[in-house]
Parts: structure tokens; C-alpha cells; sequence
């Protein structure tokens, strides 16, 4: 049986692979982030907390996902 | 006698620093030092810094996760956002357009409408471009963002900051990181004269002294980062710059003397013998 790495997505600018059917909140959770100290932009729109386990990432998703960090 | 009144005098100015605290967007403050949590050695010294400093409000930026080592050390682990209020940033950002997209992100990551935006126009200065600025904040506003704004030291503007809808102006003392202190005291006391809004000092301090001069001129607080950050014991230099901040508010709601241009003697002519 072979990986599903269908989607191709960029995620602070680098490539990733991901099954298809990902939701926001299963790519939080594969890549190790707690989901109520960040922030997740796709394609240039917010994506609120609230909607992480219904929003599905598609092909060619663009994903900015920030947090807080020192800073004058 | 003497001691028991000295004492409720000591203790009456205590108490009036206490109930002296600033409002900005509806919220009350009692430390007038607002601390950024750059620049710092570790996450440590940051934390016991601020601890020093008083400080119920800090600065953060807002960067992506390094999204290849998820589980390195963050800064809110070090600072509470529970305990002490998060103001994020735009630092870095050269564009209305950009300072918008990073404010709606950090509104997002913390739940907060409190911000602190700051457009620049050059990397060499850091001075803010006003243009951007103001069109940054008539936008946010609407966006139902409270934003604290940092500007230049000019009166003219930092009414076109309030006008355009900012909860309080942030004029710069001197460029940012440079700690030569407030180079245009006139300019800053016209912003203070003329603001209906909270006026904090952002950029510039270099000392202690410094700081006691932003409150001395009646501005209602005092941002800084480099200069805690960089001292060469920035506790020590965050505990000093809670006391500047302190004496110089007293000694602006104290009301300065005059001054002459000559000598004054302070024992009495008469009965000399």
C-alpha cells in the first residue's frame, strides 16, 4: 500500500505532501502544533481556530501559520 | 510627631502612585512601562526583566513556526499572556497592506483587538512613513482593531494618527534601537498638549534618565526594548527604568519649579549673623 501524498501544499514556504482529505486541524496535528497558539493563513485568509476540523487543505494550498515571538 | 507625620506622607504618596494608573481603549493600567521582549539573551533573562520592570503590558512580534522543529521553547511558555497583555506588532512591515495581514494574524493567534502598529519606510532610519500609517490605521479601525500607533515626533501628525482613528499615539524619542534619548522635547510635549488620546514615548531611551524625561514632559508611559535588552544587566536596567518611570511621573503631577537664570538661595537672608 503506498502513502497517499497527493496534495502538494506550501507551508511557510516550504513544499509539502499531504493525503488528500487533510483537514486544517489534522496538518496542525502532523506537524506537531498546538493549534491555541497560532495562527493559519491560506491563501491569504484566515482560517479562525473554530473551523480547523472542517476546513479540508486542497491541491496548491499556500499556508502561512504564525505565532508570537519577542519583538520590540 | 515628626516621624508619625512623615510617615503618612510617605505613605499618601504611595497611595496616590497607586491610584495613578492610564486608560487606553477602555482598559486600566497601574505600570506606565510598556517592555518589548526582543533582543534578549534567553527566554529567562526576558521573563526576569519584565518581572523587574513592572510592566503589565510587553510587545511581541508576530513570525511563522518553524514548522521543522515544532517543539523548541516559546516565548509565552517564558511570559503568561494570562497574566501580562500581549500588544503585538508590525515590526518589519513597510506597507499599510502588510501591517494589516499581520495584525489580522496575530488578532487571530491571541484574541486580542489591542495592537501596536508601526510602518516604516526604510530599513537605514526605521523612521515611520506617515503616509502608510495613517492610512494603515483608518483601515484597522474599521477593522475594529484598537491600535496604539508609532509615529514621528510631530504634533501634526500624531493628530492625524488620532484623527484616523488611533487609541493612543506613540511618537518616537529617537530611531529605534539608537538609545540617545528624546531628541525633540519640544515636540514631544506639543503631542501631550494636544492629544485627547494616551501619549507613550516609543523608541529612543538609552537610560533611565531618559525615561524619567518622556513622564517629566507628561506623557502617560514609556515603550522600550534595547535598552532594558542590551544593558549589560538588563534586570538591573529594568528595575531602573520602573523607578525613571515612577519619578518621573510624580514629578510631573508634582509640578516642576521654575527656573531662573540665577542663583536663588534656599537658607534665609535674615538674621545672618
Amino acid at each position: 500500500m503506498s502513502v497517499d501524498t497527493s496534495l502538494s501544499v506550501r507551508i511557510n514556504g516550504e513544499e509539502r505532501r499531504l493525503a488528500s482529505g487533510t483537514s486544517v486541524a489534522a496538518l496542525m496535528a502532523e506537524l506537531g502544533l498546538d493549534a491555541r497558539r497560532i495562527a493559519v493563513e491560506r491563501n491569504l485568509a484566515i482560517v479562525p481556530r473554530s473551523t480547523f476540523a472542517e476546513v479540508e487543505v486542497e491541491d496548491g494550498d499556500q499556508f502561512e501559520i504564525v505565532h508570537f515571538v519577542g519583538g520590540g | 510627631m515628626a516621624t508619625s507625620s512623615r510617615s503618612s506622607i510617605s505613605s499618601a504618596a504611595a497611595e496616590m502612585a497607586k491610584s495613578d494608573k492610564w486608560t487606553v481603549a477602555g482598559r486600566s493600567f497601574s505600570s506606565r512601562l510598556i517592555v518589548g521582549t526582543g533582543k534578549y539573551k534567553s527566554f529567562e533573562e526576558n521573563a526576569a526583566a519584565v518581572a523587574a520592570s513592572g510592566a503589565e503590558i510587553v510587545t511581541v512580534a508576530v513570525r511563522r513556526v518553524n514548522v521543522s522543529d515544532p517543539k523548541q521553547p516559546r516565548l509565552s511558555d517564558f511570559i503568561d499572556p494570562k497574566k501580562i497583555t500581549y500588544l503585538p506588532n508590525t515590526a518589519g512591515c513597510f506597507t499599510a497592506e502588510e501591517a494589516m495581514r499581520t495584525l489580522r494574524l496575530a488578532r487571530e493567534a491571541g484574541g486580542w483587538n489591542l495592537v501596536k502598529l508601526e510602518v516604516l519606510a526604510e530599513a537605514k532610519t526605521l523612521y515611520p512613513d506617515m503616509i502608510e500609517t495613517i492610512r494603515a490605521t483608518e483601515l484597522l479601525a474599521k477593522e475594529g482593531f484598537e491600535v496604539m500607533v508609532y509615529c514621528t515626533d510631530d504634533p501634526i501628525m500624531a493628530r492625524r494618527c488620532e484623527d484616523a482613528g488611533a487609541v493612543a499615539v506613540m511618537p518616537l524619542g529617537a530611531p529605534i534601537g539608537s538609545g540617545l534619548g528624546i531628541q525633540n522635547p519640544v515636540t514631544i510635549r506639543l503631542i501631550v498638549e494636544g492629544a485627547k488620546v494616551p501619549v507613550l514615548v516609543d523608541a529612543g531611551v538609552g537610560t533611565a534618565s531618559d525615561a524619567a524625561a518622556a513622564m517629566e514632559l507628561g506623557c502617560d508611559g514609556v515603550l522600550m526594548n534595547t535598552a532594558i535588552a542590551e544593558a549589560k544587566d538588563p534586570v538591573l536596567m529594568a528595575a531602573a527604568m520602573k523607578a525613571a518611570v515612577e519619578a518621573g511621573r510624580l514629578a510631573y503631577r508634582a509640578g516642576r519649579m521654575g527656573k531662573r537664570m540665577y542663583a536663588d538661595p534656599s537658607s534665609p537672608l535674615a538674621g545672618l549673623i
